[in-house]
């Protein structure tokens, strides 16, 4: 049955949208975004007051419940305390005092540059909330990658559904029950599930929709945003390559690569994927690989309370099935009970190997040999735009020609992804690897529309009277030769 | 059609795009065409849509003379790369974002106005460094013809590409992979171009279109309003997506402004519209007869003659109209203007938020503080206060819509960025391991405080500064009681 298109938004009119999705069936978060939709047209969430007091919430969230969230977090992921805290509970800090600090600054309206004709008049950029928002975040990161959209969205004023991950189950919990007291119940709410419930959610409209996840199913998400016309920022994954030359450190490249590597037990969507380096170069970095992982987590990585585990049987049992290509160089273990999985590095890998299709996702690292620096960025180029890129070099031209070469969603020469850190950069990918930027003063971007305002003054129509017919050939003349003196700034009609 | 984008994306990988000369080299050579060929091109438009010669200089070719001049000056400035503010652990690196051309792009242009629709966002994925296919609407034949005609004539013939054709053909080239999609039509179709530029992940801008409601306040001045309002109505036979669809005004009101729009009619048309050459025709048989249905049972002010020989409608302004009627149902996209009386500015809020958010508002007041309300409590995509149109021609404000009126936007530099992308660029240098044992295992609670300490502050000279003043002050004091002691 064909949906028809209604003039209304489901706001004061009754919206018969509901009932229509499926002949069927009802939908059961009707309830839920209708309070959420009476909240917003009431214009609750639009006062910088209101934003704040739910900002300070957030805070308190995390000050009032940082043991909780360390222990959840170790539940699910069995993160260890000092990664819990710089990725996800201090970043997220860092987030929303910035937010603080400046949101009437962000909030301002933006003037921007006239041309002649417009002198006299106000020119400016309004920043707006969309309206009904929906953030679905993932697993591997699952305080972090909920909470930072989340800063952005309410401090651009709209209201929230959020959809966290029905994986990592315990922070899922804590999302549903702790999180909801710290915020205002009529402009945010939770929605739980797996994949069913997710469909079932999408098939709702939503104003915005923000989402972290794999290519696939971004893919599904922007189909169903499409329906609606909803606008969209998708942060997806990809295999991150990360190029080592012949002219480096290699102790130094391999600590930096080692740690980002296997940070979260590798299930970082930044995390460097594979390395492309020459046969020599490899020959150097193993052993600096062992003296990395041996020095962080001691000699059996296993007892170590600063790795963690596989988030789940069926990511164990993938990641396992990958142990087998080329030959583990350095670790290769594997424990199905604590579905721990040993920082591992192949090598003698091939490209139509499994480990080089898919993200991995995981405490592995496979070496590809290339002959030169030009091999590698073909190699690179071949493939979809990853997600990051890394280039090790101590000669910044090497690092550079990596950089203007190749295209990814964000760079890192000389290191992992410290850029995370940057509060002042956007962060997104490009191509398969997502659509959009979020991060700092760009969440709150991504959640604003930014609409455009001109408001003229009702008189000195004197000015306008060249614009009105009926035309004359002098008209034209005036107007080439206002052209041609170069008297327009930004305009097109003058 | 596969070959087509192939050969483009060839071109692409080329790298010849990229360089800042190139890109330069290729809008002067677009300035020129816009230049020497100018008598073709308003040729082209007079015969699509019975436009006079001044109406398609001053509405199409001036904005993108205009466009061009803009970004030819301001180009270099746009591609050098932005340095980003650093913490304390990446004080020493280097840290920028570097916009990077996106790759192959789909301008989809709509046949309102064909060559500006067409050429404005091409200008912008030139001036971004990318590879571009053109697909003019069919509907302004002559129009996408000459385009296909001279665009290869001046611009790199690989990089750059007309496709012309129908559904049919636009459907096949929506299977093909493109990294962004510029889509300019309804909002039917837009749905449609999302929908395919999902299965490859490609984003998009749509440019789409709505009911532009316009609020006329009892407190302002009626002539001004009534003549601005006209000349932005019937402009292109009111074929603009940023028409003001619509009037909400108090009952009062509606005799003067009839009156006074009729006024205008004649001051502008003259008494036998129909000979004014600066008064254009409807698009085709199909929008006409469209458009004509609109007017059934409705209560004719003025105008309402039409002509299907021609596909001419008259300057038409109707009263009284009742809002579930079929005029209020769809963008009018003809030279037809409703009035809706309303009671007040809250019942015209109220009516606007009720319906989908439209393209532009538009709002005449003398009274400051109702124009700053009805923005502050209405959605649009972007806003003109006392007159019409002219928000679209300011280039430093982004032109795009919200909700049912698009996503996106576009003009100036708001096309640079559109069909760039933003890459973040840290680079460190090679040594300096010391620094980084901070945060590598085995870890400690020790190095969570440091870790602390080192992201929540920003790398700040001037607290820098004070402390290291505030210690050597510290340090004088210190200094100076020793000495007395």
């Amino acid at each position: 049955m064909k949906v028809p298109e209604l003039p209304c938004r489901p706001s004061r009119i009754p919206c018969p949208h509901d009932s229509l999705l499926n002949n069927k069936w009802v939908n059961p978060y009707a309830d839920t975004l209708k309070r959420l939709r009476d909240a917003f047209d009431s214009g609750r969430t639009r006062p910088a007051e209101f934003r704040l007091i739910q900002l300070r919430g957030l805070s308190r969230f995390l000050n009032e419940n940082r043991k909780l969230l360390l222990d959840t977090l170790a539940q699910d992921l069995s993160k260890p305390a000092f990664e819990a805290d710089i990725s996800e509970i201090i970043l997220c800090e860092t987030e929303i005092k910035l937010a603080l600090n400046n949101l009437h600054t962000w909030m301002k309206d933006e003037r921007v540059e006239k041309n002649l004709v417009t002198q006299l008049d106000s020119a400016f950029i309004r920043k707006e909330p969309y309206g009904v928002t929906l953030i679905i975040s993932p697993w591997n990161y699952p305080l972090n990658l909920l909470l930072m959209p989340l800063v952005g969205a309410i401090a651009a004023g709209n209201c929230v559904v959020l959809k966290p991950s029905e994986i990592s189950k315990s922070m899922e919990k804590v999302i549903a029950e702790v999180l909801p007291q710290y915020l205002d119940k009529n402009c945010f709410a939770t929605v739980l599930g797996g994949p069913q419930e997710a469909t079932i959610l999408l098939k709702n409209r939503f104003d915005y929709i923000f989402f972290t996840g794999s290519p696939r199913v971004g893919r599904i998400v922007m189909s169903a945003a499409s329906k609606y016309l909803t606008p969209i920022t998708l942060e997806l994954g990809g295999k991150n390559p990360c190029y080592v030359d012949d002219n480096c450190d290699p102790q130094n490249v391999a600590n930096r690569v080692a740690w980002f590597r296997f940070f979260n037990a590798g299930q970082t969507c930044v995390a460097p994927d594979y390395i492309l380096c020459t046969r020599e170069t490899q020959e150097k970095l193993l052993p600096a690989l062992q003296n990395a992982v041996t020095q962080f987590y001691g000699k059996d990585p296993q007892g170590s309370p600063d790795l963690g585990r596989i988030i789940s049987d069926k990511h164990f049992h993938r990641l396992r099935g990958l142990l087998g290509n080329g030959r583990a160089a350095i670790g290769g273990q594997s424990d199905e009970q604590e579905r721990y999985i040993a920082p591992t590095v192949l090598v003698d890998v091939k490209e139509t190997d499994p480990v080089m299709q898919e993200e991995i996702f995981g405490p592995i690292l496979p070496i590809l040999n290339v002959q030169s620096i030009d091999e590698a960025i073909a190699f690179i180029r071949k493939r979809e735009k990853p997600l990051a890129l890394y280039a090790f070099s101590k000669n910044s031209k090497v690092v550079n020609k990596v950089l203007d070469q190749t295209s990814s969603g964000n760079f890192g020469g000389n290191d992992g992804f410290m850029f995370m850190t940057m509060t002042s950069m956007p962060f997104g990918g490009v191509g398969h690897s997502g659509m959009g930027e979020y991060h700092g003063k760009f969440t709150f971007d991504a959640f604003s529309h930014r609409r455009g305002c001109l408001l003229r003054s009702p008189y000195l129509e004197m000015i306008d009277k060249i614009r009105y017919p009926p035309y004359s050939p002098g008209h034209q003349r005036l107007l080439v030769w206002i052209l041609e003196h170069k008297l327009s700034f930004p305009c097109s009609i003058l | 059609m596969e070959q087509l984008v192939l050969r483009a994306r060839a071109a692409f990988q080329t790298g010849r795009s990229r360089p800042l000369s190139f890109r330069l080299q290729q809008l002067r050579a677009l300035q020129r065409m816009v230049q020497e060929c100018q008598k073709e091109i308003l040729g082209a438009l007079a015969q699509d849509l019975h436009k006079s010669e001044f109406n398609a200089f001053s509405q199409e070719v001036v904005s993108i003379l205009g466009e061009l001049d803009h970004v030819l000056e301001k180009l270099p400035e746009w591609v050098a790369p932005e340095p980003a503010k650093k913490n304390l652990l990446t004080m020493m690196d280097e840290a920028y974002v570097h916009s990077e051309p996106l790759g192959v792009i789909l301008i989809i242009g709509a046949w309102n106005y064909p060559f500006v629709l067409n050429i404005q966002p091409l200008i912008g994925a030139i001036a971004a460094g990318n590879a571009v296919i053109v697909k003019p609407s069919e509907l302004s034949e002559k129009t996408a013809t000459l385009l296909a005609k001279i665009l290869p004539q001046y611009l790199d013939k690989e990089l750059y590409q007309v496709i012309n054709g129908g559904v049919k053909e636009t459907t096949e080239l929506l299977k093909q992979r493109f990294d962004h999609i510029l889509y300019t039509g309804s909002t039917g179709v837009g749905k449609i171009v999302m929908e395919a530029a999902a299965k490859h992940l490609t984003p998009v801008t749509l440019e789409l279109g709505g009911k532009s409601p316009c609020y006329i306040d009892k407190d302002c001045n009626l002539d001004i309003a009534c003549r601005r309002v006209t000349w932005g109505k019937y402009m292109n036979c009111g074929q603009i997506c940023i028409a003001p669809d619509y009037i909400l005004c108090e009952p009062s009101l509606q005799s003067q402004i009839v009156e006074r729009i009729k006024e205008t009619v004649r001051e502008f048309y003259g008494e036998e519209i129909k000979k004014s050459p600066d008064y254009e025709r409807i698009i085709n048989l199909h929008h006409f007869k469209r458009v004509t249905s609109l007017l059934e049972g409705q209560k004719i002010a003025f105008g309402g003659e039409t002509d299907e020989a021609t596909r001419y409608i008259a300057p038409t302004v109707l009263t009284d109209v009742n809002p579930n009627s079929k005029v209020m149902q769809e963008e009018i996209f003809g030279p037809v203007l409703p009035i809706v009386p309303v009671k007040n500015a809250d019942e015209a809020i109220q009516f606007i938020n009720q319906r989908e958010k439209p393209l532009a508002l538009y709002v005449f007041s003398n009274n400051n503080k109702l124009i700053k309300r009805m923005i502050e409590e209405t959605s649009s995509g972007g806003v003109t206060g006392n007159d019409v149109i002219m928000h679209f021609t300011l280039s430093s404000l982004p032109f795009g819509g919200v909700g049912n009126s698009g996503m996106g936007a576009y003009h100036g530099k708001h096309s640079f960025d559109t069909f760039s992308h933003r890459r973040s660029c840290l680079i460190k240098k090679l040594k300096m391991e010391g620094a980084n044992k901070l945060r590598y295992p085995p870890n400690s609670q020790s190095k969570v405080d440091w870790a602390s300490f080192f992201l929540l502050k920003r790398f700040n000279k001037v607290r820098i500064g004070l402390f290291f003043l505030a210690f050597l002050g510290i340090l004088v004091a210190i200094t100076v009681k020793f000495q007395y002691c």
